[in-house]
């Protein structure tokens, strides 16, 4: 796992494998989510603040990184949230979410 | 200040291998004694934790493969050529061997009976285990004997493979297909074919899904499992000839060798 700064995030990819075969989706950030929410947050919905568009977070575009994960929208692709996991410490960073929903007890 | 901090929601639990099952020459089905495991749903996955003596940890996320009601919870797991968990998983486990595992994780990429069908399944290589749990869930959810009960909820899976030999469950699936009228079993093999094969050749595409899927007036829950690229163009396809897009959903996984 490398660290990587927010620059050469796409070039620390290294690999001859296209950039769009390293995205996976929301479902792969849903351990670190489990880390900070008490809820499933997959199955909730953020708006993006880029766009504006509310998507189910599970859809989300996730890019992973030896240290955390960059949560991106699939239509206008703008960063909805930053998850970092250091040694004592977890950051969200959610300036590009409008909002976030998630469902209420069943 | 004393905060008080929760421990983690999903703790991390100790699995304990009872068995290593070969499926095909590259993927292997773990399965497992978690004590204290809480249950889970078709179609979540746990992440898995390796430690290495230096303290090193390396996490990956697998999907689960048995049914919510089966005895021993299960893992499929695809060995990755530069992988860095995988190949332990599938090489160095053996019965008896320990590690760590959180879970059960997820709740957009899951299906229950009661969510109801159709249910069409759309899977590429690996991506076959959470659809494989769904399978497994609805085939022992609903009574052999009720027909009434399975026509009103079938199933049908569409299955990307490179060749016959790396069709993960293979012999369950025509099983399961043989044994039950209202669930069918599409293969589509994009690589090398058996010679004698007559079914679809080439990768997923529109035409292959139209001729495949419910239409959408019927209104199928949807789900596609499979690589990034895959999953992108099934979902596309399906939005294209009229699916709602909420009604089909995806999950993708990351680095494959190679994909389709």
């Amino acid at each position: 796992m490398k660290k990587t700064s927010k620059k050469s995030k796409q070039k620390a990819v290294v690999s001859d494998r296209p950039l769009d075969s390293l995205r996976t989706d929301g479902n792969a950030a849903a351990g670190m989510f489990s880390e900070i929410f008490a809820r499933d947050m997959t199955a909730g919905r953020a708006k993006c603040a880029g766009c504006g568009t509310t998507r189910t977070i599970g859809t989300l575009h996730v890019y992973s990184h030896g240290m955390g994960m960059v949560v991106r929208c699939p239509g206008c692709d703008g960063v909805v949230l930053r998850l970092v996991r250091t040694p004592t410490r977890f950051w969200l960073d959610a300036r590009g979410a409008v909002s976030i929903m998630v469902a209420g007890e069943s | 200040m004393s905060d008080a901090v929760a421990g983690p929601r999903i703790a991390w639990r100790v699995a304990k291998v009872l068995d290593v099952v070969r499926e095909t020459s590259r993927t292997r089905t773990l399965l497992l004694d978690v004590p204290g495991w809480p249950g889970h749903r078709a179609g979540q996955h746990v992440d898995v934790r390796l430690t290495a003596e230096d303290g090193y940890q390396a996490e990956r996320s697998y999907s689960i493969a048995s049914a919510p009601k089966d005895a021993k919870l299960a893992l499929t797991v695809e060995e990755l050529d530069d992988g860095e968990v995988s190949p332990y998983l599938t090489e160095e486990l053996h019965a008896g061997d320990q590690f760590e595992l959180r879970g059960p994780i997820g709740g957009y990429f899951v299906w229950d009976i009661p969510i109801g069908g159709p249910l069409f399944l759309v899977g590429g290589g690996s991506g076959i285990v959470p659809l494989m749990a769904m399978i497994r869930h609805r085939n022992s959810s609903l009574p052999a004997g009720d027909v009434v009960a399975r026509r009103n909820l079938p199933a049908r899976l569409l299955y990307s493979s490179r060749s016959w030999d790396e069709v993960i469950y293979r012999d369950e699936l025509a099983r399961l297909a043989a044994g039950d009228p209202t669930l069918e079993v599409i293969h589509t093999i994009t690589r090398q074919a058996p010679d004698d094969w007559q079914g679809f050749r080439r990768r997923i595409d529109r035409a292959m899904l139209s001729e495949t899927a419910w239409s959408p007036s019927q209104k199928p829950r949807i789900f596609v499992c499979g690589p990034t690229p895959l999953v992108e163009a099934v979902a596309n396809a399906l939005v294209e000839l009229g699916h709602e897009p909420n009604m089909v959903k995806t999950e993708r996984f990351g680095p494959t060798g190679t994909p389709g």
